[in-house]
């Protein structure tokens, strides 16, 4: 028996092709993305480790305000140490070797005079000690020599390489204030990779570094070699009492270990995110399959009698079907492994076109990336086969010797719409808990909206059978008045049967309707944001930095300052602070921000910001209601370096719904850059006197001219690039859903080819009778079309219902039906619809009519 | 597998075949249609019994019901002395596997395996082997022997119904149930595919029970039960396919 399954798949390649395309895609994207992120997290790992292998201990500014956990997220929080720790470190009698270091951020100025970014990598700056002793370098020279004195810098491999830089030429470097032109001495490498995820590396000598950041007198780390006898550990326990507050100390390998798990945390967001995707794919994959399973089965009813009444029994028809089902998955699987690897490369450019940079060296394809990607494409084409697997079983022997003998409906067929609403309530339900139950935690709930949302894409499916008739009576209708003749016999063709055009819609929905539902989110959120940007900010320019979002030096600021002309520079600063309730982010800003951010007060007025002097503070409306504070209450927070600031409030404002312009907790400009080690801004708003004008503009960029970092943007530019962001996400999450689109692509595809095959006779009397190929094709692509505005019927109802049920467990500030969006989606069906019946269309047509006809 | 292992073990004792008062109605009530009205049949070791009827006159259902591929309203059959009325699907089916021989109208077979595999597939799904002298034979018999390895695609209808009747005999069964053989066949081919049935009677005693309309039958038949509105009205032997066309001229008229 399993040899006639064998063969009968042998026997229908391009059937069982097209059935394994629909589970390809979703496997693909699983192993893609494990291989992906191991690849880089093995990257990662090879890279701290390189960089302190011949580093036993080393010495760390410790933030006060992170744990652990959160550590390595932000490289200047770390606070600076005094100089002074070295020496001490260095008179222990187990430290055979100590040296110091710089570690901070700097960015490298193109020839363009723009910033060298590759989308957020992080821009570094290390030190070195060009006559020392190299042991503790994490960097390599690849050309070139350390640089010496403070006209030199050396660069990174990667951006040498991708910007053309040669030794001697000089860059522009931007470490704290304007922009330094240096020679440069040499290319180098870090942990032993040219890249770090297009991150970009300023080299400096150490005493240049440490004038450069501010940091004279100061270290950021220590590197220590152990005397021969000394263990690592033992060291470690000797140095700890020597250290101020401010330091910590760990053995090499547990510092490389350490900064590996950070970066792998925030790799493994990226993994699970991707693997949601690729689950949709293959859940929409699992509708396409179960389809077209059920249309050969329906088509193959004849062979199954026979078998039956050569004596298979119901189980081994069952197994052939399974068997069958196996095999498919199994090749579906091991192509959607392999094509993983090429996709891996894909996705990584897709992050990269949309600003997240990874750092990439030799391909990991690990054991489990095998064995999930083929259990998952393997288990998911078997779970996907049992029903028609069941209803082959039901095939009777005599339908052996009937002849266009049927296959016969389900007992249950007649509660069919009974247990389609009971599946929608309970996905209901199911999702209500996820999203409403408070009392549950994340995983629980998580785990009740993905079953809720399956369980409702099943549900419309179930019911899509009695909605088919009347939705292919409406959407087929234009397709009577273009098409004629073809668009009236398709219109009867999609209504012929209707489980089978509901379950190949059924696929495109859950797309559609997944694409919907992060459109009416999307338009939501954007409305929203955009009101609070219009309200928030009224400044004639805005400073940003390059990106728009990256908090840069206040240097470019004090410059602007000084334009004749200038009426308000007003900026906010960020960073972070530790209360009571753990991490908090705080902002300064000057007295006059009040002319450029808008904001409401519940308690105070817009003078707040210009009276709060040394130690007042103002908060946001549910802060304070979170914290219990009211106006006068004191607050006590902690800066990284470990400093306490005791404030007392003295305002309260009310953001609007879209975000707040401020952080948790806002103090004075003053108070900020003396608490703060080199502070930063966010934004910064100018008023001019004229307003902004091309005049002014010209003189604000020539002030500008030796801070690229720093962005000068007119109000509108710099709204409209804010919104941008949210842009650029959304894109990111269309192409991906794009991927359970093309799936459901392939269930049209096969849905069409076996229907033409299906009715090979019936075509063939209608070319005899007169009917040209053209309009064989065309009504092909008619019948298409219809199933895939079903499809997009279907998907948008059911997308907007899930916004909505998001949208109120969110709390979310606006709800807006982005009706372009969807006028998009819909045509984007209908191309889908026309790109499907692409193929099966040329094979209706070029039918060989005398052949159809005697086809039996 | 009780059935099995009894079904299996010699029954030369038992009847191949016995019917007793078959009544099968389809739908209820006015439109209720009385396909056989009471049939007695037995149909014993080594003979050929052709069944013959106008259209509608309930041969079909007859064979569908000895073949037990439909259940009689009431009435009983027994195939090789097991009554069918107590059987499950599986023993249905198994029975099916070592008593039963089908051929179709229209050939029925598996478009992807080739001639042989075809004629094998009944003892491939019992998860037997096959016996090679007596495939062998078989193919030789039904003159195939050059074609094994051809597809029913490349073959003429005369050859996929040769396939099919070696797919029949090759697991020796207790009955042979033809369902109109040469209904799709020309009349010369139809003729060699009658005369191979007869032979394999001969040379095997193979019991067989045929449903045809094809008077040509009569020539090589043992026994000939003419059927009209659900009942046995006539029974002949040793007579012409002239004679038999004058009794089906009588029976539609």
């Amino acid at each position: 028996m399993i040899r006639v399954a064998l063969k009968g798949l042998a026997g229908r390649k391009l059937r069982a092709v097209l059935t394994a395309l629909a589970i390809v895609l979703g496997v693909a994207m699983i192993s893609g993305t494990y291989i992906l992120t191991d690849t880089i997290k093995s990257a990662f790992g090879t890279v701290f480790e390189t960089v302190y292998q011949h580093t036993d201990v080393v010495i760390k500014g410790k933030s006060a305000v992170s744990g652990e956990e959160e550590e390595g997220g932000e490289r200047r929080e770390a606070p600076a140490f005094s100089e002074a720790v070295l020496a001490r470190v260095r008179a222990l009698p187990g430290v055979a070797e100590a040296q110091g270091a710089v570690e901070d951020t700097a960015q490298l100025v193109g020839r363009d005079g723009k910033v060298i970014a590759v989308g957020g990598a992080p821009d570094l700056a290390f030190s070195v000690h060009p006559h020392g002793n190299q042991r503790f370098n994490p960097l390599t020279l690849t050309a070139g020599s350390w640089p010496v004195g403070p006209g030199q810098v050396a660069i990174d491999a990667n951006t040498a390489k991708r910007h053309n830089y040669k030794v001697g030429q000089t860059i522009g470097v931007i470490a704290l204030g304007a922009e330094q032109r240096l020679r440069i001495s040499g290319i180098a490498k870090i942990g032993g990779v040219s890249s770090l995820g297009g991150a970009t590396m300023a080299i400096l000598e150490f005493a240049v570094a440490q004038k450069a950041f501010h940091k004279e007198g100061q270290l950021d780390s220590i590197s220590i070699a152990a005397a021969h006898g000394y263990s690592p550990e033992r060291l470690v326990e000797e140095i700890k009492p020597l250290l101020p507050p401010n330091a910590q100390v760990r053995t090499g390998e547990a510092q490389a270990k350490q900064q590996t798990k950070t970066t792998n945390g925030f790799l493994s967001i990226i993994q699970n995110f991707l693997l949601a995707f690729g689950g949709v794919a293959l859940f929409v994959g699992a509708f396409v399959i179960a389809n077209t399973l059920s249309i050969t089965i329906a088509q193959r009813t004849r062979e199954l009698a026979t078998l039956r009444t050569l004596g298979a029994t119901q189980r081994q028809v069952r197994r052939s079907v399974l068997v069958e089902a196996f095999l498919i998955g199994l090749l579906a699987s091991v192509v959607g492994l392999f094509l993983g690897l090429g996709l891996a490369k894909g996705l990584n450019s897709l992050f990269v076109s949309f600003g997240i940079d990874l750092p990439q060296a030799a391909t990991v394809f690990a054991t489990r990336t095998v064995v999930v990607s083929l259990l998952v494409g393997v288990g998911i084409t078997m779970l996907a086969a049992l029903r028609p697997a069941i209803r082959a079983t039901r095939v009777p022997p005599i339908a052996a010797v009937r002849e266009g003998a049927v296959l016969p409906t389900s007992r249950f067929a007649r509660y069919g719409n009974v247990a389609a609403s009971l599946t929608i309530g309970v996905a209901v339900a199911l999702m209500l808990v996820g999203l409403f139950a408070g009392s549950l935690s994340t995983a629980p709930r998580l785990l009740a909206i993905g079953l809720g949302a399956a369980s409702l894409f099943v549900g419309v499916a179930m019911l899509a059978k009695t909605l088919v008739p009347p939705l292919a009576a409406v959407l087929g209708w234009p397709g009577t008045r273009i098409g004629g003749t073809a668009g009236r016999l398709a219109r009867g063709n999609a209504k012929r049967n209707p489980a089978r055009t509901a379950s190949t819609a059924s696929a495109l929905m859950i797309g559609l309707a997944l694409v919907t539902l992060v459109a009416v989110l999307a338009a939501g959120l954007k409305s929203t944001f955009e009101g609070a940007i219009n309200q928030l900010f009224h400044g004639d320019y805005a400073l940003t930095a390059t990106n728009n979002f990256s908090p840069i030096s206040t240097a470019s600021a004090e410059a602007v300052a000084k334009v004749p002309g200038v009426e308000v520079v007003s900026g906010v600063r960020a960073g972070f602070g530790r209360t009571s309730g753990g991490k908090v982010n705080v902002s300064g800003v000057s007295g006059d921000i009040s002319r450029v951010i808008h904001v409401k007060w519940k308690h105070g007025s817009p003078a707040v910001p210009a009276e709060l002097g040394h130690d007042g503070a103002f908060v946001s409306k549910d802060y304070a209601k979170e914290e219990h504070l009211h106006v006068g209450s004191p607050l006590i927070v902690k800066t990284p370096t470990g400093k306490v600031m005791h404030l007392y409030l003295r305002g309260i404002f009310v953001p609007p719904k879209g975000g707040s312009p401020f952080g948790d907790i806002t103090i004075s400009t003053n108070r900020f850059d003396a608490e703060y080690q080199n502070p930063q801004s966010v934004y910064t708003f100018i008023d001019m006197a004229g307003g902004a004008n091309a005049a002014n503009t010209h003189r604000l960029q020539a002030a500008l001219a030796a801070f690229p970092d720093a962005k000068l943007q007119t109000e509108s530019q710099f709204k409209e690039n804010q919104e941008k962001g949210i842009d650029t996400l959304l894109n990111l999450l269309y192409v991906l859903l794009s991927l359970s689109v093309i799936v459901s692509l392939f269930g049209i595809v096969n849905t069409l080819v076996l229907t033409v095959f299906e009715r090979t006779r019936e075509l063939g009397m209608l070319r005899a009778v007169g009917m040209t190929r053209r309009q064989v094709r065309s009504m092909i692509r008619h019948e298409s079309v219809i199933t895939a505005l079903i499809g997009a019927a279907l998907g948008i109802p059911v997308g907007v219902l899930l916004a909505l049920m998001i949208g109120q467990a969110i709390e979310y500030p606006a709800f807006t039906i982005p009706v372009g969006t969807l006028v998009v989606v819909v045509i984007a069906a209908i191309l889908a619809g026309l790109l499907a019946a692409i193929f099966p269309a040329r094979r209706a047509a070029r039918l060989n009519v005398l052949r159809a006809l005697q086809y039996e | 597998m009780s059935l099995a292992e009894n079904t299996t073990a010699p029954t030369v004792a038992a009847v191949p075949v016995t019917a007793r008062g078959l009544i099968r109605r389809f739908g209820e009530g006015a439109t209720a249609v009385q396909a056989l009205r009471g049939v007695d049949l037995d149909v014993g070791g080594g003979e050929l019994v052709a069944v013959m009827g106008p259209s509608g006159s309930g041969k079909s259902t007859l064979m569908h019901l000895l073949a037990g591929l439909d259940q009689p309203t009431s009435g009983t059959v027994a195939i090789a002395g097991t009554e069918l009325g107590t059987l499950d699907d599986g023993d249905l089916t198994r029975l099916r596997r070592t008593h039963i021989g089908f051929i179709f109208q229209f050939f029925n077979l598996l478009p992807m395996l080739d001639a042989e595999e075809n004629v094998t597939l009944p003892l491939a799904i019992a998860g037997e082997r096959a016996d090679s002298a007596w495939l062998g034979q078989l193919m030789d018999k039904v003159g195939l022997a050059a074609r094994s390895r051809h597809r029913p695609a490349e073959l003429s209808g005369g050859e996929q119904q040769r396939v099919a009747i070696a797919r029949a005999l090759i697991t020796r069964p207790t009955i042979l149930l033809a369902d109109e053989p040469t209904g799709n066949l020309d009349s010369k081919t139809g003729g060699e595919i009658l005369e191979l049935m007869r032979e394999s009677v001969d040379a095997y005693g193979q019991t067989t029970v045929m449903v045809t309309h094809d008077p040509r039958a009569a020539a090589i038949a043992d026994r000939i039960l003419f059927i009209a509105d659900g009942r046995i009205v006539k029974e002949l032997a040793g007579v012409t396919a002239a004679e038999v066309l004058a009794v089906m001229g009588e029976l539609s008229a």
